[in-house]
């Protein structure tokens, strides 16, 4: 079990080494392709082997949990995983075309490959302290690539994602610190049920807001969204559309993990807290997006008020709104990956990337211009694409619980969404370029690395929208694997973990535990 | 032992986010480094304290001898620190690099990236 | 900064500091030592080194580029883990060749946890000497 858990954490890493030894050649994007590639087909294997059996569970080095690092899959972690290899390979597609060779033998392929380790890692772990250092990897990476360009404005876009992230880390690993000091456990299933034993429950909840302001950070989730708006208009077009796809999706992702897994003890405080948080980053990062002319910085901030959506899911916490999450989760990745990437070639074509100065791309490049409709509208979430349903689960959800002012804000904030989208559309595309340029898709060079991962995540976009029932039906599954911690915590530890009414490990023989993993 | 580093864990983060206000880049950084030592003195004391008991285990034996220290806290801080370590030089080379190309360390003057509104 | 005595002496220095960083990492697996603080040791002597004559005499006597070595490094590291692959354990779990073993004496005993701790060594001499030579030159 253990090698297909590891195998998506290997194979980048490999990936990343022989491509950093051959970075002053032009094979090195190739291999990142590759690389990608066969990453991809190991997270298909996983996703079919957590269909097939439920929680997938693996120790390293056969430490028995929980004393060892634990690699789990469940459908949620599994649906990460293989959405992420989708990203990556599509941006290593891209990349070919994008990342010049300079920035090639600056070692860019062996950083994004081990960002892609760092953030399917974190998808994986079990292990508190594993999901911190797999933050850190990534953080590392994202550093590395952010400022590779070594441009003024990377430069300054870099200082303050770097300035608060490592906020965000620290104050993480003071989390850790606590939450340990409070239970003497870092797996995240064992911890599960030892803070049910936890005395003072008011300092649990201490901890978990500590947690929750580390990760919101991380999320990008109102009032700590600003390193976002900073940073992400600054890389190139492959470094923000990874950033923008999945980077915040870890922040997301390791609040549904940990609030549903280990601090669901006091929703009634926890979870309003996150519903308010929710609403409030919907709205502001709609209303920043409306002020901004800069293609990426419209973008950037629509992904803060996307995240919104999926706080909103967690917040709610039934399993309809978690459904929501989860869908949301996997949608935007895909689409908002996309809008950079279609950034980056309306900006080749046009020469600009503030939409007040470009134009004409209707006219000249009608193809574009629809590939550009499908994940906008999905974004917005015009039906059937794949935004309708997300957004139209998460607002049936809140309507069930009668949350009606918040259903009110996530339509509204779709709404203005549109507006954003109008804007982009009428500027970039319809109204022709203020200097005469006519810019023709034929006319670029390397085009086919561009436009074959733009088409390829078009068309997912489509296929979920056009057929959302097994999607809907897989994101079911998932929540109600989030809600029922049971299998993932008898995955990781044993059957006789919860078996036993009054919960007494001690008498259960390390050796017999170790008996049951295998 | 415990309540004396739990009061320096205070103080620590206190200077920490007295210097982390300061608009200088430099002293946020000290202040980003004094924080991640009270996190690590956190995990540390997490652990609860046993004193000169090191988690050895003698020449010859499987298992170490009466009660001696939690290792696994060290272990969490030995990693948190090497981890530290390479983010923070990272990030004094990154202050050095924006003081060459922006000439300013004052981060109200960093508005490169977000640059102020026209008129 | 050129300093005759520094000069002079980090020769020595460089040499022990070399050799002792090995024996840190050699007898890392039951006493205090291993391959992130025989890794820091290494590094020390040539950061001196650098110190006394310049970091473009120190790459060129490190013969390979700081971070080629630890791209090597990290290399080594996986391999390890990979390794128990061949004996179809669980990623990262060690694995163990007894030379010379008798019943009483477990003779030389490798393992691939010595080369975990080997890449290592290599990653963080790496690292840690790309960084401080950035740090030099900038200066």
């Amino acid at each position: 079990m253990s090698w297909y858990l590891s195998l998506p954490l290997i194979l980048p890493f490999v990936t990343a080494i022989i491509c950093y030894l051959l970075r002053d050649r032009a094979i090195g994007a190739w291999i990142s392709v590759a690389g990608s590639a066969l990453g991809l087909v190991a997270a298909g294997v996983l996703m079919a082997l957590v269909l097939d059996h439920g929680v997938v569970a693996g120790q390293m080095g056969n430490w028995p949990a929980p004393f060892g690092i634990t690699l789990v899959a469940d459908l949620l972690s599994a649906v990460m995983v293989l959405i992420t290899a989708i990203t990556a390979l599509a941006v290593a597609i891209y990349a070919l075309s994008d990342v010049n060779a300079r920035h090639g033998s600056l070692g860019y392929h062996a950083l994004f490959q081990i960002l892609i380790a760092g953030v399917t890692g974190a998808f994986l772990t079990g292990d508190l302290f594993n999901l911190y250092v797999w933050f850190e990897v990534m953080l590392i990476a994202s550093f590395g690539l952010l400022i590779i360009n070594g441009g003024k404005e990377q430069i300054d876009g870099g200082v303050k994602y770097v300035a608060l992230n490592l906020v965000s880390t620290i104050l993480f690993l003071m989390g850790i610190g606590l939450l340990y000091g409070q239970t003497g456990t870092l797996n995240m299933a064992d911890l599960a049920l030892k803070v049910q034993d936890v005395e003072n429950q008011a300092l649990l909840t201490v901890i978990a807001m500590m947690f929750m302001v580390a990760f919101g950070v991380k999320a990008a989730a109102f009032p700590v969204f600003f390193w976002l708006p900073a940073a992400y208009h600054t890389p190139s077009f492959s470094v923000s559309a990874v950033f923008a796809g999945l980077l915040t999706k870890v922040g997301v992702y390791a609040l549904m993990r940990m609030f549903t897994l280990v601090f669901d003890h006091d929703i009634g405080y926890t979870h309003t807290i996150l519903l308010w948080v929710a609403c409030f980053t919907m709205v502001t990062g709609v209303l920043g997006a409306a002020a901004q002319s800069d293609f990426r910085k419209i973008l950037s901030f629509h992904i803060i008020s996307q995240i919104g959506y999926m706080i909103l899911g967690l917040a709610i916490y039934t399993p309809l709104a978690l459904v929501g999450a989860v869908f949301y989760l996997v949608h935007h990745i895909i689409v908002k990956a996309n809008l950079f990437l279609i950034g980056g070639i309306s900006q080749r074509l046009t020469g600009g990337s503030d939409v007040y100065k470009i134009g004409g791309l209707y006219k000249s490049s009608p193809f574009l211009a629809v590939l550009f409709l499908i994940p906008a509208f999905s974004l917005a979430g015009f039906p059937p694409l794949s935004g309708f349903w997300a957004k139209y689960v998460i607002v049936k959800a809140s309507l069930d619980e009668g949350l009606w002012v918040v259903a009110f804000i996530a339509l509204a904030v779709g709404l203005m969404t549109i507006y954003s989208m109008t804007k982009i559309w009428a500027e970039a595309f319809w109204k022709p370029h203020p200097d005469g340029i006519e810019p023709k898709l034929s006319a670029l060079p390397g085009r086919a690395a561009l436009l074959i991962p733009v088409i390829f995540l078009a068309v997912l976009t489509m296929v979920i929208g056009l057929m959302p029932d097994p999607f809907v039906e897989f994101a079911t599954r998932s929540s109600v694997q989030l809600l029922d911690s049971t299998a993932y915590i008898t995955a990781v530890l044993g059957e006789d973990a919860i078996a036993v009414p009054v919960p007494d490990l001690d008498d259960i023989p390390t050796t017999e535990i170790l008996e049951v993993e295998q | 032992m415990e309540p004396l580093l739990s009061i320096l864990i205070g103080v620590l983060v206190a200077a920490s986010v007295y210097l982390m206000l300061a608009r200088n880049l430099m002293r946020f950084l000290f202040g980003l480094i004094l924080l991640s030592n009270a996190a690590n003195l956190a995990i540390f004391v997490s652990g609860r304290m046993t004193a000169g008991a090191p988690p050895l285990v003698p020449d010859g034996l499987d298992e170490p001898v009466g009660v001696v220290a939690n290792a696994l806290p060290q272990a969490l801080v030995l990693t948190a620190i090497v981890i530290g370590f390479g983010l923070f030089a990272f990030a004094l080379i990154l202050a050095v690099r924006a003081y060459r190309s922006l000439g300013t360390l004052n981060t109200d003057e960093m508005r490169v990236a977000e640059p102020k509104e026209q008129g | 900064m050129k300093s005759i005595i520094l000069i002079a002496g980090s020769r020595l220095l460089v040499a022990l500091l070399v050799v002792f960083s090995a024996y840190m990492l050699l007898r890392g697996h039951n006493q205090p030592g291993g391959g992130f603080i025989g890794g820091l040791v290494a590094a020390t002597g040539f950061v001196i080194f650098a110190i006394a004559c310049g970091t473009e005499d120190a790459r060129r006597a490190l013969r390979f580029k700081p971070t080629d070595i630890a791209a090597v490094g990290l290399g080594m590291a996986l391999f390890a883990g990979i390794m128990a692959a061949i004996w179809s354990d669980a990623f990262f779990t060690g694995q163990w060749l007894f030379i010379n073993a008798t019943p009483e004496d477990k003779g030389i005993p490798l393992s691939s946890v010595l080369i975990f701790d080997v890449g290592v060594f290599l990653v963080v001499l790496g690292s840690v000497l790309s960084i401080v030579f950035a740090l030099e030159e900038e200066v």
